[in-house]
């Protein structure tokens, strides 16, 4: 009888939360699946009719967004790995008894509501708005020059919006960093740089993966940077499925497009895995 | 403990090694980027000052509290931000009490299905938004089921439910499970032992997990934008805002949601010190 139970413990303890990731998440996961090959309308509805040239028809209509997508995704993240590696890696090995206070200020951000830290650089960045205004104004730029609705204040919003998530998981692997390896390596006459490339910088690459996986993928599927900072040349695939599935109410097409960018991010996730080598991913993954 | 020691003597090492003006740049780089971050929160804290005359609040025209005092002008405002509080609290609850108990069944059982609970605790934190959200309409869609408040809270609980798991599974996985062998060889029951043992143990996992999903919850923009049918949120109200001129009431709630997150933080670090004395 307690062995039984034992054995049910665990079932029990999953089930609920299991239940609710199964209805919620997996069920419309395989139902947006179907959705995806169905043809129809709104009025009259749709029906099944493993209709796969939906596929290639969304791809022809939509790759320019999804190409611009990924292309968007990848250089905030190249820009995040950038400005965040300097900064992980001062305040892991500098930051001394004020480490937990420079962490709270780069979460400080997260206290102010996404959509509304993006309207404030959409503000600083109008036309004749704080920046722009004042260049003018002291003849530094072109009157008609603007940032705003164009491709760099996108990733600019993008790099901003996700760099804490880039910035933690590299301070985190740093931190872990046995010192002593380091002197190890110096006292092998390593020098600095040395140093670094050999010792520390493998050492935080679980961190830098981590760190990826949660900058590229909200990056390249966000909507809400390239719908307030960028323009109609801008958009990105997220403002397209939005779109078919809001305004155009195109729900096979919109779910095929879907299933295309859940498809390639994870073709990309799992080659970049295979170049760091599995452990690493393994261990990024258990955090 | 090895760690530990060697983390008192580690400061001392390399700032004798390494030329000082190196660690200078660094530490200006740091803070440039630290000042980058929170320019966009000074502005919205300044501008919730503006005695601004229209409905656009995007030229400086003077200091005033005023706005302050009329945060009712837009009594849907307020709503929208009463609807965002109570469903972040209740996905707190909520995903936090069925992170925990899948989070203790993956660190401390060893069962079938666990490599699938674990895929779909991973796919779930990967995916992007957009398609979680997409997905979850496409099925309300076809089933008739009403959007409005209870479809929000279901997606927030979706997505949060993850992010708890993982936080509680790490600490599970660094408990000793002697203490609560210790507890049940004294006669405690079953019960007994998990309310008694296990889950002090685990609170700050599960504080930090409900915490997390709170804050997941209060900031979602588009899995909720999919859900939502009439119901408005406070991130929703916002964007609505963008396209007629988003009032400086948006600035004071924001400035006080800031306020309130950035005291409740403090107070929770200093009451953490004081206990670990």
């Amino acid at each position: 009888m307690n062995r039984l139970r034992a054995r049910l413990t665990p079932y029990l303890l999953v089930m609920p939360g299991g239940l609710w990731l199964a209805i919620f998440f997996v069920i419309p996961m395989v139902y947006m699946l179907s959705v995806s090959l169905m043809t129809g309308n709104v009025i009259d509805g749709f029906k099944l009719t493993f209709h796969f040239s939906t596929y290639g028809h969304a791809l022809g209509l939509y790759h320019d967004q999804l190409i611009r997508s990924l292309i968007y995704g990848l250089i905030a993240t190249a820009l995040c790995i950038g400005i965040a590696y300097p900064m992980a890696y001062w305040i892991a090995f500098r930051g001394g008894s004020r480490k937990s206070t420079f962490l709270f200020l780069i979460l400080l951000p997260f206290f102010v509501s996404f959509v509304l830290r993006t309207i404030s650089w959409q503000f600083f960045l109008s036309d004749n708005g704080l920046v722009l205004g004042t260049l003018k104004s002291w003849g530094m730029l072109p009157a008609d020059f603007s940032v705003l609705a164009t491709s760099p204040a996108v990733i600019f919003g993008l790099t901003y919006n996700f760099l804490p998530f880039m910035v933690l998981p590299i301070y985190v692997a740093l931190e872990r960093v046995d010192q002593s390896l380091v002197e190890a390596s110096y006292d092998l006459y390593a020098n600095k740089v040395q140093g670094f490339l050999r010792v520390v910088f493998p050492l935080s690459l679980p961190g830098v993966f981590a760190g990826v996986l949660m900058t590229f993928v909200p990056a390249s599927s966000d909507y809400i940077n390239a719908s307030i900072l960028g323009g109609p040349e801008n958009t990105m695939i997220g403002n397209v499925i939005q779109n078919q599935y809001f305004v155009a109410s195109n729900y096979p097409t919109a779910a095929a497009l879907s299933f295309i960018l859940m498809a390639v991010l994870l073709i990309g996730i799992f080659s970049y895995a295979r170049a760091l080598g599995t452990e690493d991913v393994l261990e990024a993954a258990a955090g | 403990m090895s760690t530990a020691t060697l983390d008192t003597t580690e400061p001392a090492a390399p700032v004798r090694r390494r030329p000082p003006r190196q660690g200078r740049l660094l530490a200006i780089w740091t803070w440039l980027v630290i000042i980058w971050l929170l320019l966009p929160i000074a502005v919205m804290i300044l501008f919730s000052f503006n005695d601004t005359k229209g409905r656009f609040n995007n030229t400086w025209q003077g200091f005033t509290f005023k706005w302050y005092g009329q945060l009712n002008a837009y009594p849907d405002l307020v709503g929208a931000l009463l609807n965002s509080l109570t469903i972040a609290l209740l996905t707190a609850v909520i995903a936090g009490a069925l992170g925990t108990l899948i989070g203790l069944a993956l660190g401390r059982y060893r069962f079938r299905g666990s490599g699938a609970t674990n895929l779909v605790t991973f796919a779930a934190i990967s995916a992007p938004e957009v398609v979680m959200g997409a997905s979850l309409l496409s099925m309300f869609l076809s089933l008739n089921v009403p959007r409005g408040y209870l479809t929000i809270l279901i997606a927030h609980v979706m997505f949060s439910v993850s992010f708890v798991t993982v936080t509680v599974r790490a600490r599970v996985l660094t408990l000793d499970p002697a203490l609560e062998e210790a507890a049940r060889d004294l006669g405690a029951s079953a019960v007994t032992t998990f309310r008694l043992v296990t889950l002090p143990m685990l609170f700050p996992a599960i504080l930090a997990g409900g915490l997390l999903s709170f804050a997941l919850s209060i900031d979602d923009y588009i899995i909720t934008s999919f859900n939502s049918g009439s119901t408005i949120t406070f991130p929703l109200w916002i964007w609505g805002s963008t396209r007629t001129g988003t009032p400086p009431q948006v600035n004071v709630l924001g400035t006080l949601i800031f306020v309130a997150g950035v005291l409740l933080a403090l107070g929770n670090v200093l009451w953490a010190r004081r206990r670990n004395r």
